[in-house]
This record gives C-alpha cells, sequence and structure tokens, in this order.
C-alpha cells in the first residue's frame, strides 16, 4: 500500500515540476491577488495592516482553486485513471495520494510565502506567524473540500467553472476561521487557540469527508 | 484464476447496448471480442475492468485469492495512459511500482518492445504507434493474469504486431489470459471468440429506400 502510494506521490510532484505542470503557478497567482489589492486600496497602511489576513486567506483560497480542476480531469483525459483503478490499493489510498501531491505544491508553498506577503499588506510580525501557521494547517481543508469537486466534474469539458461554484461554499467555515485566527493572534477578544483549534478540526473532518467523497464520486463517474 | 461471465447485459444511459454475453476463461485462453463500430466491445472491457457495472448478469471472479478482478488484470485501451511529461522510463517505473507484483525491469520492457533508445525521451515526442508499444510494455513490468487489450494493433506496424502476437501467446503460456477486442483478424492459437451483435439501427425518416 506505502508502495503505491509513494508511487503516485512522486509521479505527480514530478509532473508538477514538469513543462506545462501546476508546480508555481498557485504560488504566482497568490503573488498577483495579494500584489494587486493594495493598489486598489491606496496607500493606506492601517487598513491594509486590519484587512491584511483576509486579502491573505481570500488570495490563497483562489490560488488552491487554481490547478485544482485538473487533479483529476488529466488522469481522465489520458487514460490514467484507468491504470489508477487497477491499483492494489483501495481508491481512497490514490485520491489521498494525490491530493497530497497536489497541497505540496500550492498550499505548502502559499503558506510558507506568506510572510513575504505579509510585507505587502503590512502585516506586524506576529501577524506573519499567525498567517504561516493558519494558512499550514487551514490550506489542506481548502485542497481536500476541492478534491471532491474535482472528483465530481473530472469528466467535464470545461469543468473548472463549474468546481469552483460547487466547492466556495463548502470553503467558507475554514475562510471564517482562517480570517479569525489570523486576526486574533495581532489583538482581539478571544484568544488565539480558539479559531485556530476549530480551524484544525476542519482540517481533519474536510480530510476524512474529501477523500470518502472523491473517491465515490470517481467510482460513481462514467 | 478462472473468470467466468454469464449473461452479462449492459445499459448506457437508457439504451441497452448488449445482452446475453456468457463465456468463461481459464488459465491460458484467449477471447476475441468481434463486432461492429461501436456494438459495445470497449463497453465489454469496461464492464470487465470494472469501471461499468452489468446492467444484468455476472462477473465471477474464482481462485484469485484476496484479489479483486481490477487487481488482476491490465488494461490497455484507446487512451493509453501515458503522461506527455515524463519519460518512457519514467512512466513504466510508476506503473510497476503503483500496480505492485513487479515483473520485468522497465528498461528490460522497452527492450522488448524495442524502444530502448526512447527510454529517456519525454513521451511528447513519440509517435502514435511508440506511445502505444510503450502502453504495451506496461503489461510487462507487472505480473496480472488477465490481459484487457482494446484493438491492440491499432497504429502498429507489422513487426510490432508479430511482437504483439508473441507477447500474448508467451503470456498465455505461463497460465495468463487475454481479452482483446479486434476488427483485424488476430492470428491467437485456439481463441475463442464472442461476437456482440446489435440489430442495425432504424433508418432516419426519410432515409426509406423507395
Amino acid at each position: 500500500m506505502i508502495r503505491s502510494f509513494k508511487a503516485l506521490l512522486i509521479r505527480d510532484l514530478k509532473l508538477a515540476a514538469r513543462v506545462g505542470g501546476s508546480g508555481m503557478m498557485g504560488l504566482i497567482f497568490f503573488l498577483a491577488i495579494v500584489t494587486l489589492i493594495p493598489f486598489a486600496l491606496g496607500p493606506d497602511l492601517n487598513l491594509l495592516s486590519r484587512i491584511g489576513p483576509a486579502i491573505l486567506w481570500i488570495a490563497a483560497l483562489l490560488a488552491t482553486l487554481i490547478g485544482l480542476d485538473r487533479l483529476f480531469q488529466a488522469d481522465q483525459e489520458d487514460g490514467s485513471l484507468d491504470l489508477l483503478r487497477l491499483a492494489p490499493v483501495p481508491l481512497e489510498v490514490v485520491v489521498f495520494a494525490k491530493v497530497a501531491a497536489h497541497w505540496l505544491v500550492t498550499g505548502l508553498p502559499l503558506a510558507l510565502a506568506a510572510p513575504l506577503l505579509g510585507l505587502l499588506v503590512a502585516l506586524s510580525p506576529e501577524g506573519m506567524l499567525a498567517m504561516v501557521a493558519t494558512l499550514l494547517v487551514g490550506t489542506p481543508a481548502l485542497t481536500f473540500i476541492g478534491a471532491v469537486g474535482a472528483a465530481l466534474t473530472a469528466s467535464l469539458r470545461r469543468g473548472g467553472l463549474i468546481l469552483a461554484i460547487l466547492v466556495l461554499p463548502f470553503m467558507i467555515p475554514t475562510l471564517i476561521f482562517g480570517v479569525s485566527a489570523a486576526n486574533a493572534a495581532v489583538g482581539g477578544t478571544v484568544p488565539f487557540a480558539t479559531p485556530f483549534l476549530i480551524l484544525a478540526a476542519l482540517s481533519l473532518f474536510s480530510a476524512v469527508v474529501g477523500i470518502v467523497g472523491a473517491a465515490a464520486a470517481l467510482r460513481s463517474g462514467e | 484464476m478462472r473468470l467466468e461471465v454469464e449473461d452479462l447485459a449492459c445499459n448506457r444511459g437508457e439504451r441497452r447496448i448488449f445482452s446475453g454475453i456468457s463465456f468463461s476463461l481459464s488459465p491460458g485462453a484467449a477471447l476475441l471480442v468481434t463486432g461492429r463500430n461501436g456494438a459495445g466491445k470497449s463497453t465489454l472491457l469496461d464492464l470487465l475492468a470494472g469501471r461499468l457495472h452489468p446492467a444484468a448478469g455476472r462477473v465471477a471472479l474464482s481462485e484469485a485469492g484476496e484479489r479483486t478482478l481490477p487487481e488482476c488484470l491490465h488494461y490497455v485501451g484507446h487512451r493509453d495512459a501515458l503522461k506527455s511529461a515524463l519519460t518512457a522510463q519514467e512512466n513504466l517505473d510508476f506503473a510497476r511500482d503503483f500496480l505492485g507484483d513487479p515483473a520485468l525491469e522497465s528498461r528490460d520492457a522497452l527492450a522488448v518492445v524495442g524502444l530502448s533508445h526512447a527510454a529517456r525521451l519525454p513521451v511528447a515526442y513519440l509517435s502514435a504507434g511508440q506511445r502505444r508499444r510503450i502502453a504495451l510494455a506496461r503489461l510487462l513490468v507487472a505480473h496480472r493474469p488477465l490481459w484487457l487489450l482494446d484493438e491492440p494493433t491499432s497504429a502498429l506496424d507489422t513487426a510490432s504486431q508479430a511482437m504483439l502476437m508473441r507477447l500474448m501467446e508467451e503470456h498465455r503460456d505461463r497460465g495468463g489470459m487475454v481479452v482483446a477486442t479486434t476488427h483485424a483478424p488476430l492470428a491467437l492459437r485456439d481463441a475463442k471468440e464472442v461476437r456482440i451483435e446489435r440489430a442495425a439501427p432504424p433508418p432516419a425518416p426519410g432515409e426509406e429506400s423507395p
């Protein structure tokens, strides 16, 4: 089981790094959104630092959506999905490997790049640390939820838009608690741990539901 | 292992594609699935591969231990399941690790299909026939008793077709089973044949001959 998991994880990481892969796309898109917003709002540093966490979280959410539509669609188109169905492991393991690879090339870089982009929205040092922590813990939830949508739209042409419409409502709780945890770190009435633990719980919950849901969607596809 | 298929029927949407398909396969057997375009040959393979569910009838696997049918088979279809950005060798290495029960090394499998020189080329650079040969090399990198081949000779040149025939016969000699859909007559010894028939569609209004 470990062997199949590892083989698929490595294959997807390699594909992301090759030409046409989604490797750095999410990160660059993230950068583009976060850079745009200060231009739109004007040079009000207080305002920026107050809404900074919200900007970063929305950008991270949109950047996660980029590339999610190809998660299963690419494999569906070239027939790889038929090969993946022949695995000596349950389809859930296959889904988990693909989602893990996707998170490693989109979610993780976003979290690590957050301090740098925090500078653009005038975040305080504590705020930057909190951003890294909330993105590290929260982006897996986004990827797992998105995986269900990606599995449902795998065989649709132009499934990307439908995917966004399908999964965005389910990402709202993650967004709420991600932003409130990041805000709580720089001052506020609730301690940081309260929303942060709920965010962690959301990630664990979506991991289970997302994997089982995406595998079920792939099974019933075709 | 043995495979028994009884009175199989398949629907796509509301339409009945075929019904009443029965056959059995024992080690060393080969089955050719023939029929007109659109008769449902590929659909039958999809049913066996577990991608579709039968509307009636049953597919029974015996003497296979704990393994399910999809874990016992290789499937080579029209879509070659190769990643264009990866090299031929990387594609095969992945299949070898992923499918479990490894057989030949990827390098040796490529040599068998005559593509040693292309091992380090991205698959995107290769021709349709070469891609097909790499997909067929996947049959060799992992042990699976049942081979499901959908039009395996398409895009292959004469020499490669002979190579494929040899691979299939060797596989059967080792106790393997082959199910292949085909238009061209495949010269497999003692192969059974299932012909999928469907009544010709009724002529569209206005097209009746006078």
